[in-house]
């Protein structure tokens, strides 16, 4: 982390690249990756879609479903759905898939840290 | 559905101003009283700027929430609401849907790589002293447009509150309100803002819920009545369809989809809201921290979307626009319009309290931009202790404070969500890309960042001042004068785009490489949260 870590720094002397191409690592990050860019996208696109609704399809957005309800005031909250749903299911998926690989990585690299060797790694830190 | 409580007699409001007072007066003391208590072991520069990393998910997540729903979600939106019907909606549907892009792409990978401030993750594999002195700067910019925002907010409750609509009388509570903030975060730090945003968050929600129920239950629970009322009192159809504020022109079409851009990426690259996650042990209770908050602030959201339309229909846009504070007043009036001199008392006193918090929470975030980047890295060249590290932010906060009294006198008027966005329009532009480039790309290096952050505040700022915002309008800061060559009032489209671009562009002309053991360390670490736990805990 550079020259201002006051505090010692249990990895500062792991071999990063080493962690880095371990499959252990590449899963993690590919399991982190497959999750949340696809869903950022998914996300993002249903919003602009509502956004452009809202903008150039006055006519349909207005169109009233029951009572004084119409199909944006119904859109609109359904993104609060969305977004409810979409935070439920990241925490479920970290929870079940990240999580577990995630610790078990860094209980490795710290483990290496009361190696009785005790020399750094790689020499990667500062 | 016959009104069956009188309507607001705006002149009524005066005789409630000790009450008013007196109930924020409680309020102050109670969270001066947390504050120092909180304060007692503050030691270490990280008990100052990151309380310690002692608060759990769901305390850290209504914090959070406490600095989001500022003055701006709630007076701001439900004015919009009140005002312009449907297209209010869209401010609270961006600002909740962009704690997505927070949740997935950024919160836990950057509380896993930094240690206080947004700086410490930019330049984590990145060249210090450039990359850093870059992010302090556009830290320091955003702060001040979300500060400029919260105290145009208290300007207007202010002036509702006491009636005072002159210059000097709003100017000098202002200072009023300055001061206490000052006074929060230098005694407090991080742990006492934190408190008294928690403390303020539930009883914003508390209140808004009470007042959500009460608006509810004169439409004998039936939205679509209310609905019907808002179009009554209003006279306009239109309040429950898209395009009333901005389905005018095609310019105006454009500005929509401007705002709507801004709002969702703006979230993720707000330095305030950013530095919370470091106030967490682990990445898990940042996460926590971050579904707490997208709980709580949807439900508020929905809340605003009662009571801007309970407003239109109950209170009335005239009434409203015509009273001292115009659209920021929605609230406040429709408090009053309920509960009487008590529930706007109190409305008025959370409604302060945010103002305060937010305002808290901004200054210690520049503060510690400043000390921590400016100061700590650059000039004192990683030789300050941590003590003149926390000398040297407290010092900021006064001058932070002052900048801010001095912002909120001019910033009087304009509708304080439409501030914030602009905020907001500044962080996804002059941040976002970055924080998504240096998380993401192994390739980005310097060079890309210092386009891209310079490009896209500089891009933001430059169309702010050229926009009718500034000049051109008779809404206009500066009504007098015709420089407006930018169309649109929002920036987004325009310079976050640029933004994303000039960091590629920046990136793949650069004919410097970087480390790549720095981007090894940088993704093991934010995926795995290596050292960023143990480093910690002392």
């Amino acid at each position: 982390m550079g020259h201002d870590a006051q505090e010692t720094d249990a990895a500062a002397a792991v071999d990063f690249k080493e962690v880095q191409s371990t499959t252990q690592f590449k899963e993690l990050r590919k399991r982190h990756r497959s999750f949340v860019f696809p869903m950022s996208i998914a996300f993002l696109l249903w919003y602009f879609a509502y956004v452009l609704l809202a903008d150039y399809a006055v006519g349909f957005m207005s169109t009233k479903v029951w009572g004084n309800i119409n199909i944006g005031l119904i859109l609109g909250l359904l993104q609060f759905v969305s977004t409810f749903a979409i935070t439920g299911w990241y925490v479920s998926y970290s929870n079940r898939k990240l999580d577990p690989i995630a610790s078990e990585i860094r209980h490795e690299i710290e483990g290496h840290e009361f190696d009785k060797h005790g020399n750094p790694v790689g020499g990667t830190a500062k | 559905m016959t009104l069956m409580v009188p309507a607001v007699n705006v002149t009524d409001l005066k005789d409630t101003t000790l009450l008013n007072m007196g109930i924020f007066a409680v309020f102050v003391a109670i969270t001066m009283v947390i504050v120092i208590r909180a304060s007692r072991n503050n030691k270490t520069a990280a008990d100052y700027y990151a309380a310690g990393r002692s608060f759990t998910g769901p305390q850290n997540g209504t914090a959070i929430a406490g600095d989001y729903l500022s003055a701006a979600s709630f007076l701001g939106i439900t004015g919009a609401i009140a005002i312009n019907g449907y297209d209010g909606f869209m401010y609270s549907i961006g600002f909740l849907v962009a704690w997505l892009v927070a949740l997935l792409l950024v919160a836990e990978l950057l509380r896993n790589t930094g240690k206080f401030t947004m700086a410490d993750v930019l330049s984590f594999r990145l060249k210090q002293r450039p990359v850093r002195i870059a992010a302090a700067i556009s830290t320091l910019a955003v702060c001040f447009f979300y500060l400029l925002a919260q105290m145009a907010g208290a300007g207007s409750l202010i002036s509702l509150l006491l009636g005072i609509s002159d210059w000097g009388g709003q100017a000098l509570v202002i200072v009023v309100v300055g001061a206490l903030m000052i006074m929060y975060v230098l005694i407090g730090g991080m742990k006492g803002t934190t408190w008294v945003q928690i403390i303020k968050a539930m009883l914003l929600i508390a209140g808004a819920a009470v007042m959500t129920f009460w608006v509810l239950a004169i439409y004998g629970f039936n939205l679509s009545d209310l609905l019907g009322g808002a179009v009554e009192t209003s006279g306009n159809p239109n309040m429950l369809n898209p395009g009333l504020q901005y389905g005018k022109t095609e310019t105006s079409k454009l500005d929509f989809m401007s705002l709507g851009l801004a709002l969702v990426l703006g979230t993720a690259a707000l330095p305030h809201v950013l530095m919370r996650f470091y106030t967490v042990p682990t990445a898990k209770e940042a996460r926590k921290s971050v579904v707490w908050s997208i709980w709580l602030i949807g439900i508020f959201y929905l809340f605003t979307l009662v009571l801007g339309y309970g407003a239109a229909a109950l209170v009335g846009a005239d009434t409203i626009k015509a009273a001292p504070g115009g659209v920021n007043s929605a609230a406040p009036l429709l408090a009053f319009h309920l509960g009487g001199p008590l529930l706007l008392g109190f409305i008025s006193a959370v409604a302060f309290a945010t103002i305060l918090a937010v305002v808290a929470g901004l200054t210690i975030t520049a503060a510690a931009s400043f000390a921590h980047d400016i100061y700590a890295s650059v000039i004192a060249k990683g030789k300050a202790d941590a003590d003149t590290e926390v000398k040297v932010a407290r010092r900021t906060v006064v001058v932070i404070g002052l900048l801010a009294i001095a912002g909120g006198i001019f910033a009087n008027g304009q509708n304080v969500a439409f501030l914030v966005a602009l905020a907001f329009a500044v962080a996804a532009s002059a941040n976002l890309p970055t924080i998504l480039y240096s998380l993401f790309w192994r390739r980005f290096t310097t060079q890309g960042a210092l386009w891209s952050m310079y490009g896209g505040l500089s891009a933001a700022i430059i169309l702010i001042v050229l926009s009718p915002v500034v000049s051109g309008s008779k809404t206009s800061m500066i009504p007098g004068a015709n420089f407006a060559i930018f169309p649109l009032s929002n920036p987004g489209i325009v310079s976050i785009p640029l933004a994303f671009f000039l960091g590629w562009l920046g990136t793949v002309l650069d004919k410097r490489k970087e480390d790549p053991t720095k981007q090894a360390e940088m993704e093991v670490r934010s995926l795995t949260g290596v050292g960023a736990e143990k480093a910690t805990n002392h």
